[in-house]
């Protein structure tokens, strides 16, 4: 049909409707912190007769400038969602059952004290409290060592851990959220293995930026979706061989000696000597003076000085013996003798990580070219740590990012810690057009205390916070009889560096009883029952195990706290019902998991935007309540009092150390100070004035090279960001990581198990290092499980728990498995096909979609869109249950037993949960076209608002959407 | 059928960049949230929390693959009404609820006098009108007529609600009649096209192809190595005058 322009001539008149161009949006704004993922962008919540009205993006925000994903915007049926829970609940039937009773909150209280008062005063240590996304790991890590166990920890050892880890063990920093391209002047982007995620709308405007410069966005995954999808470049590695490719490409640039050895020697421990005696206990530490200052070769004086002196000619290669005799060699000299050698060649890479050598060589080439020859120059003065005035700031435009496609895998430390590695050789760390760290970033290598938890006694809390970061062997939290102390046996030979503990394992270390047994498992927004679980059949079966001989429950008591109706509430005995984000105070603090800029601090606050209307309270208020009930030491004044009313009284009046408390703005009586200051009791309504955040701006000297930098670092530290302006020198080579590996060669009071020995030395090792993910080496020849098997959640729901969300599910209903074409047809599988994906743990049932754009021996599905039937508030025949699938029904917590031990699926270095390093194989599958394992249907909790089928959400007669 | 008005000088419509869009849906759920509620809400969900879920939408993200082997690219693609200039969607409406506004060419449906008779809907050749079954009547993109002049915003956010939300400044919005507005020269300096311009329906709204890939800078020639004349490659360092 043809464009009607006789209608112009012919048609009725135009008839006129009156529409009002300016109705007002509502009758009310308020300012907070979105929570509809781990983001924490600025919104503005409009309010009219009492109701959302309208969310949309904080425009003054450092985090979102103003943007809002879908998630975000879908804030609005979170609120009403039907899943919501109303009211405290308490087991009627059997663990898993669903068949609860509501009860009083004060009953809920007594319950819970009542268990977790006689844990206190036997056994602190049998309480596992688990937090799961939680924003308030600071708040409920001091409660945990208050109480005195020290088996406290969040969703980060299932997540990103490796990240971290490698990141504060190298650079001082990390990828994540805490750090981030330089967007306005990076010329050439490498990103690794970042589907959708963090951190989501930076990520996504920072691409459009670089996309408008014309810089050149190289994307490093081996699935063209999200990001990938835009970029210029896309290389479609395979799974787990990420290190391979960037080690090849170290030793292109070391080959050619395009590396910045300048900024190696000034900023690294590139010229620090290594001891040379092999079979000692000293091999590979770094040679000191008397003092513990780390040696390095100066040229002019032909002896070894301290590294930190300013003015020296360094020697970066060649053995040179000290003055007792000893054999040294630069780590520079190390590094490049390894990474030059054949078998980093790309030649020699290339067919395991699936792409072409000669792309491996073009990229060494473009990176070198951009940071070398189109340097960038900042007319910006500034002084080091030395005290040298620089007339400008350099500044290496190539920029790296990397995420979970890294960190999922068990090689993810030592992947990432290799891409930290060419960041480092090509200078490109926090100069103007490479990465950048946000603040708090940098902090010393490592930064903090070693993890506490040994000696937990009754009564008594812990003198440290139990999560922390070890320096060596020594720094384990260890029984004396070798034992795990933690139930997650992070900090173990397992895990050494297991930071953010091991989630992962809590359930199954629970039921076995190893390494010892718990009472009370405490978990708050952690669906452990399904999606976060791997296994989760098993994860349900253990968590209602019951002895045999007593008939008790194996694990005795199940405490979870959650805003919905999630598969894990079923498999409580008591539900402590959460508030949702905009019905409570909450802070996002410096001391936690800040949302900081390049250009500085910031945190930021949520506030109530609504009333509640049903019967449920904030956890972090819940857990102040116990902490009085319990007496916890700082939860209770010295007449018993509690010292706190709520949350929002925590977040104003708790200081951690003189001066220094969860909101860093607004601080001092009159609310002029910044980081450090007494508590400001307007410090609220400041930060309400302010939008709902405080952000303070580094001056524009202090905003590059800050590991160096010399107004950076005293602002910082006047600020209690980090408490010495001492240069943080960033670690080429890891004498924290030599220390392990010597404990496991012999040496020192605490040393490995034989079970253990040939895994530390591996992965101890001080420089970077490639092997195949572990699960993968059980089918070495792959003929059994030839596909490599990922997940990743779509921008809409990524990191999003909310997934039952009525409009979010409209968009992702179900989950297709997807295959390339070619590796479908050669198994005679068609578009839509019902299949099979077997791994050697089991099997579970979906549906194909074909695709082009993946790396042919891959296959992936979005993840935590299948539910289980009937939770979430969805009905028995709702996709999500019906066709929704979840890989982790074929993925396991542990490996099988090898050589005496069981490791967990994980990565060795740091307890990293390794979800991608799964291989599966697909078979075509029978009738009927549904998902299998299917778990039997969940009853809904009781209090739960009915659900509505059909929704008018705005419609002025509508009074409830929920009510229909 | 309904007639259109003699084309104003005003064009108000949107440029699409799909370079630059992720497939986020960050623009299709704002859209949602702020239109259910306001000129043209609601927007109505069935069965939002069971099988068959579906509601009405003004804009929705499609994504595709075109191209195959290392030609191969993935597409999002976000579609709304175009606000065509020839809308054939308002030429066969019956009651003239359908209609083209001649003071900024926004196509808008006047729900009190809509039948529900859907004809538009087979007239669209973009698939971008959603009929509304709770309600009876057809919806579509308004352009957000009720925030664009809305006076108790400010300003600069005086754009629709997928252009206020979009993250990776995929969606601009502006006069595509002016051929000095933001939008056009946007349009012209990237190139952006009509869909289906065959169709003589001269939509408004624009589409930013994807940039062309730049050309690696350098010849596709790998780094040179440094030559050692079959020494100890670490030698080429053992002289390097360094400083800290």
């Amino acid at each position: 049909m043809r464009g009607a322009a006789s209608g112009r001539t012919t048609g009725y008149a135009n008839p006129v409707e009156r529409i009002d161009p300016s109705p007002p949006v509502g009758d009310a704004v308020k300012y907070t912190t979105c929570y509809m993922c781990a983001c924490r962008c600025g919104i503005r919540v409009h309010l009219k007769d009492g109701r959302i009205r309208y969310i949309e993006g904080n425009p003054d925000h450092p985090v979102n400038h103003g943007v809002l994903c879908a998630k975000g915007s879908a804030g609005i049926m979170q609120q009403y969602s039907p899943a919501r829970l109303t009211k405290p609940l308490l087991r009627a039937g059997p663990r898993g059952s669903g068949d609860f009773k509501e009860i009083e909150w004060e009953e809920a209280l007594g319950i819970a004290a009542g268990w977790l008062g006689h844990i206190r005063a036997t056994d602190p240590k049998r309480l596992a409290l688990f937090t799961g996304r939680d924003q308030s790991q600071s708040f409920t890590g001091w409660w945990a060592k208050q109480f005195g166990t020290p088996n406290f920890a969040a969703h980060g050892g299932f997540c990103s851990v490796n990240m971290a880890a490698a990141g504060l063990y190298s650079i001082g920093g990390s990828f994540w959220e805490f750090g981030e391209p330089d967007w306005d002047r990076t010329k050439y982007f490498l990103m690794f293995g970042v589907a959708e995620d963090h951190d989501s709308n930076p990520i996504k405007i920072g691409l459009a930026k670089l996309k408008g410069r014309g810089a050149k966005f190289v994307s490093v995954n081996p699935v063209q979706t999200g990001y990938s999808a835009i970029a210029d470049e896309f290389v479609g590695i395979r799974p787990g061989t990420d290190g391979l490719f960037v080690l090849a490409l170290v030793h292109e640039l070391l080959r050619a000696d395009r590396i910045d050895l300048d900024f190696l020697v000034r900023y690294t421990n590139a010229a620090w000597l290594v001891i040379d005696a092999p079979g000692t206990a000293e091999h590979g530490l770094f040679a000191r003076d008397a003092e513990g200052r780390p040696l390095a070769w100066d040229r002019t004086q032909g002896a070894a000085i301290d590294a930190a002196t300013a003015e020296m000619a360094p020697q970066v290669v060649g053995e040179q013996r000290l003055a007792d005799g000893r054999s040294v060699r630069p780590v520079f000299h190390l590094l490049a003798e390894r990474y030059l050698d054949g078998s980093y060649a790309p030649d020699a890479v290339a067919e395991r990580c699936g792409i072409t050598a000669d792309t491996i060589r073009r990229i060494a080439r473009e990176l070198a070219d951009v940071a070398f020859d189109q340097a960038i120059e900042i007319d910006q003065p500034w002084t080091d740590t030395f005290g040298r005035r620089h007339a400008t700031m350099c500044g290496r435009p190539v920029a790296m990012h990397a995420m979970r496609g890294i960190s999922a895998h068990s090689n993810g430390f030592h992947t990432c810690r290799a891409i930290h590695l060419l960041q480092m050789l090509l200078g490109a760390i926090d100069t103007p057009g490479s990465w950048r760290y946000k603040s708090p970033f940098p902090r010393p290598i490592p930064p903090g205390a070693a993890p506490v938890g040994k000696g937990a006694k009754p009564e008594t809390m812990l003198p440290g916070m139990a999560l922390g970061f070890p320096r060596g062997p020594e720094d384990l939290l260890l029984e004396d009889d070798g034992s795990a102390v933690r139930i997650d046996k992070a900090f173990t030979w397992d895990a050494p560096l297991g930071l953010h503990g091991m989630m992962h394992t809590v359930i199954a270390n629970a039921h076995a009883g190893d390494p010892y047994k718990i009472d009370t498992l405490f978990m708050y927004m952690a669906n452990m029952a399904w999606n976060s679980a791997m296994n989760p059949a098993d994860a349900s079966r253990m968590l209602t195990a019951k002895d045999p001989a007593t008939g008790a429950y194996v694990i005795p008591h199940v405490i979870y706290a959650d805003a919905f109706a999630s598969e894990m509430v079923s498999h409580a005995d008591l539900v402590f019902p959460d508030t949702t984000y905009l019905e409570r105070w909450d802070c996002v603090s410096l001391l936690d998991r800040p949302i900081g800029s390049p250009e500085g601090p910031a945190d930021s606050i949520r506030q109530p935007i609504i009333p509640l209307d049903r019967d449920v309270r904030p956890f972090q208020s819940v857990m102040i309540d116990l902490g009085a009930r319990l007496k916890l030491p700082g939860f209770v004044n010295e007449d018993g009092s509690p010292t706190y009313r709520d949350y929002a009284d925590y977040m104003v009046n708790h200081q951690r150390s003189p001066g220094v408390g969860p909101l860093a703005g607004f601080r001092g009586v009159d609310g002029t100070q910044s980081g450090i200051g007494a508590p400001n009791p307007d410090q609220l309504a400041r930060y309400v004035a302010n939008g709902a955040f405080w952000s303070h701006h580094h001056p524009p000297e202090a905003l590059y090279y800050k590991h160096a930098n010399a107004a950076y670092l005293a602002e910082a530290k006047a600020l209690g960001l980090i408490g010495s302006t001492a240069q943080i020198v960033l670690q080429l080579y890891s004498e924290p990581l030599q220390k392990f590996r010597l404990a496991a060669e012999g040496h020192g009071p605490v040393q490995p198990p034989e079970t253990h020995r040939a895994r530390i030395q591996h992965a101890f090792d001080p420089l970077p290092i490639w092997y195949p993910p572990l699960e993968q080496t059980l089918d070495s020849s792959g003929a059994a499980y030839p596909l490599f098997a990922l997940t990743q959640r779509p921008m809409a729901m990524y990191h999003s728990w909310h997934s039952q969300n009525a409009w979010l599910r409209q968009i992702y209903g179900s989950n297709r498995l997807y295959v390339h074409r070619a590796t479908a047809a050669a198994l005679g599988i068609s578009d839509d096909d019902w299949i099979w994906v077997i791994s050697r743990h089991g099997r579970v049932k979906g549906q194909v979609r074909l695709m082009e754009g993946v790396n042919r021996d891959t296959v992936w599905t979005w993840n935590a869109i299948g539910k289980r039937s009937g939770a979430w508030a969805l009905s028995a025949d709702a996709p999500e249950s019906t066709k929704g699938f979840l890989l982790n029904h074929v993925i396991t917590e542990f490996l099988p037993e090898q050589g005496g031990a069981r490791h967990a699926n994980a990565d060795p270095v740091t307890g990293q949960a390794a979800w991608y390093d799964l291989k599966v194989r697909i078979e075509k599958a029978d009738a009927p076209a549904a998902t299998l394992p299917h778990p039997a249907t969940l009853p809904r909790p009781s209090g739960q608002r009915p659900v509505p089928r059909i929704l008018r959400y705005g419609a002025p007669a509508t009074p409830s959407p929920a009510a229909e | 059928m309904t007639a259109i008005p003699q084309p104003g000088a005003k064009k108000l419509g949107l440029v699409i960049d799909l370079d630059t869009c992720v497939g986020c849906h960050a623009c299709a759920v704002n859209c949602k949230e702020w239109n259910t509620s306001g000129q043209s809400g609601p927007l109505t969900d069935f069965h939002p929390y069971e099988a068959k879920q579906d509601g009405v939408w003004l804009n929705r993200i499609h994504t595709y693959e075109a191209g195959t082997g290392t030609e191969s690219r993935t597409v999002h693609f976000p579609r709304s009404c175009l606000h065509c200039e020839e809308p054939a969607c308002v030429t066969v409406c019956p009651t003239g609820a359908s209609y083209k506004r001649a003071e900024d060419g926004i196509v808008l449906v006047n729900a009190e006098i809509c039948i529900g008779c859907k004809l538009c809907s087979w007239a669209c050749p973009y698939g971008a009108r959603e009929f509304d079954e709770d309600q009876g009547v057809m919806r579509k993109c308004t352009l957000c007529v009720d925030r664009i002049y809305n006076e108790n915003i400010v300003e600069a956010e005086r754009v629709p609600a997928c252009v206020r939300a979009c993250p990776a400044q995929a969606r601009h919005f502006g006069d595509l009649g002016d051929p000095d507005s933001a939008v056009s020269q946007l349009v012209a300096e990237r190139g952006g096209i009509d869909l289906m311009p065959e169709m003589g329906y001269k939509p408004v709204n624009k589409y930013l192809p994807p940039r062309r890939r730049p050309v690696p800078a350098a010849p596709a020639r790998p780094l040179e190595p440094v030559p050692t004349g079959g020494a100890n490659a670490l030698l080429r360092w053992i002289d390097r005058a360094l400083s800290r």
